[in-house]
């Protein structure tokens, strides 16, 4: 039995499609999920991320130990900073990608995946035994709502005092939205501007209706799961499950840069890491047709030869044609869509980048 | 709860079929819950005109944002007109299902017994959401 979310009557008030996703009962889509994506690209969409994990590190060797256990450099992190990085494995494979927030000096927050939290609290767990810090997984008391979307900024300054312009990208500070105490971070999914508020999983109600009704002249919709898939999808944004895998590396991703060799001491798949020769890339393709790749579908080459798979593929309403990331070894001229060959373009990632 | 119209037969994967009653040429369409379930609509594959069919061939397909579907021929007979601006603008499965959304003409050979009228495919709806 999937878990509802603490906006679950919310949505159900909405008449929400929901879905099971990673042990939670979402929103796949309220309406139509074309125009939810839409909106968050010329507008506003307001999305239940309470699934994500929110696992606390804290101690006077939280820094050192995180340095340890992920390949980020978190110890150079400025407090009221976030950083994208990833945990892996000791052969180097992709535990889980993360966003973790530097509250303070000796306080993190690290931001997990639904379906990798679990995984992510116990490996910080042990990979900080000896470390003078404390991991908790605060992950259940949690509820994560996010405005994402250009007219984001008006509608957040309505509810709170906070300095929202000093607040630059990939940046959090603690303030109060309509009442409620959150954390506030300028971070997303979707490739544009945006705030993910992590509050208290009893204030999620509150804080909904007040978003809801501060952007109503502002176009804000509620936004579903789908319409996050197809945002981050032409964001070039990868997904653990799809692009990411226990079988994927960082540099297989073309997210090397994620990597900091340039650390202190050492971590958890470093010696892997750095002897490693990869073979496959991920592409960008789109569409010549009209048939939609998915994850999973073969990649061919100009022989017709396999030479990789699609690891997610959508319609993209941006774009006007379907897109898909897929990991190949050489240069893709079709996806497999059900025994036809359907024609690619190959472009470079992202799909869709926004205007600054 | 979707839309059932009273005058359309059903089938059990969603189609629908108008125009039994003179017995000739049938209009076929996937219902409005079926459009629900796919979400956005993105895509449809149609068969030729002129193509022979039989009841229960996968005909088509419809693309949503997250899935695909194949269309199954309710009836046997002949295709005699696909709808173009179905085919132009797939957003008019989602918006007219029963209307500007059908998507294409057989002529029949003989009246198919196995469809299920509207309270039958409505029974079968609440079974399945």
């Amino acid at each position: 039995m999937s878990r509802p979310t603490p906006l679950h009557e919310v949505h159900k008030s909405l008449g929400a499609t929901l879905t099971d996703f990673a042990g939670w009962l979402m929103p796949l889509r309220y309406g139509s999920e074309s125009a939810e994506h839409t909106a968050v690209r010329t507008a506003a969409g307001l999305f239940d991320l309470s699934h994500m994990g929110e696992i606390y590190v804290t101690g006077p060797g939280a820094a050192d130990a995180l340095d340890h256990a992920l390949v980020g450099n978190l110890g150079g992190l400025e407090p009221g900073r976030a950083r994208y990085t990833m945990m892996c494995d000791a052969d180097g494979g992709i535990v889980d990608d993360l966003i973790v927030y530097r509250l303070a000096a000796d306080e993190f927050m690290v931001c997990a995946n639904a379906s990798n939290y679990l995984k992510v609290a116990a490996e910080l767990t042990d990979r900080a035994k000896n470390h003078d810090a404390v991991v908790d997984d605060r992950s259940d008391s949690y509820a994560l709502l996010a405005v994402q979307g250009p007219n984001s900024p008006e509608i957040l300054a309505q509810l709170t005092d906070a300095d929202l312009p000093g607040l630059k990208y990939y940046t959090g500070l603690p303030g109060t939205v309509a009442g409620v105490e959150a954390l506030i971070a300028r971070t997303g999914y979707t490739g544009e501007d945006g705030f993910e508020l992590f509050v208290q999983a009893d204030d999620a109600v509150k804080l909904w209706h007040a978003l809801m009704e501060a952007g109503a002249s502002h176009g804000l919709v509620p936004a579903g799961l789908s319409a996050r898939d197809t945002l981050r999808l032409e964001a070039g944004m990868p997904l653990y499950g799809n692009e990411l895998t226990s079988a994927t590396t960082p540099m297989d991703a073309g997210l090397g840069r994620v990597v900091r060799f340039d650390k202190p001491g050492d971590f958890v798949g470093r010696a892997a890491l750095s002897a490693l020769e990869t073979e496959k890339r991920l592409v960008g393709l789109v569409m010549k047709g009209r048939r939609v790749p998915r994850h999973g579908f073969a990649v061919v080459d100009a022989e017709g030869t396999v030479i990789g798979e699609v690891t997610s593929g959508a319609p993209s309403p941006s774009i006007g044609r379907p897109i898909a990331m897929a990991y190949v070894t050489s240069t893709p001229a079709a996806v497999d869509i059900r025994g036809s060959h359907e024609p690619v373009d190959v472009v470079d990632l992202p799909f869709y980048r926004r205007k600054k | 709860m979707s839309s059932i119209p009273d005058e359309l037969s059903y089938t059990k994967e969603h189609e629908w079929v108008a125009g039994l009653d003179d017995g000739l040429t049938v209009t076929v369409g996937i219902t409005a819950y079926a459009a629900e379930s796919l979400g956005d609509v993105v895509y449809v594959q149609l068969p030729e005109a002129g193509a022979t069919i039989e009841a229960g061939d996968a005909v088509g397909e419809v693309e949503s944002t997250k899935s695909v579907s194949d269309i199954y021929a309710p009836v046997g007979g002949e295709i005699v007109e696909i709808n173009q601006t179905v085919v132009d603008d797939p957003s008019l499965v989602n918006s007219d299902p029963y209307g500007e959304g059908w998507l294409f003409r057989v002529r029949i050979e003989g009246t198919p017994d196995d469809l299920l009228t509207n309270e039958e495919y409505a029974t079968l709806t609440a079974a399945e959401s």
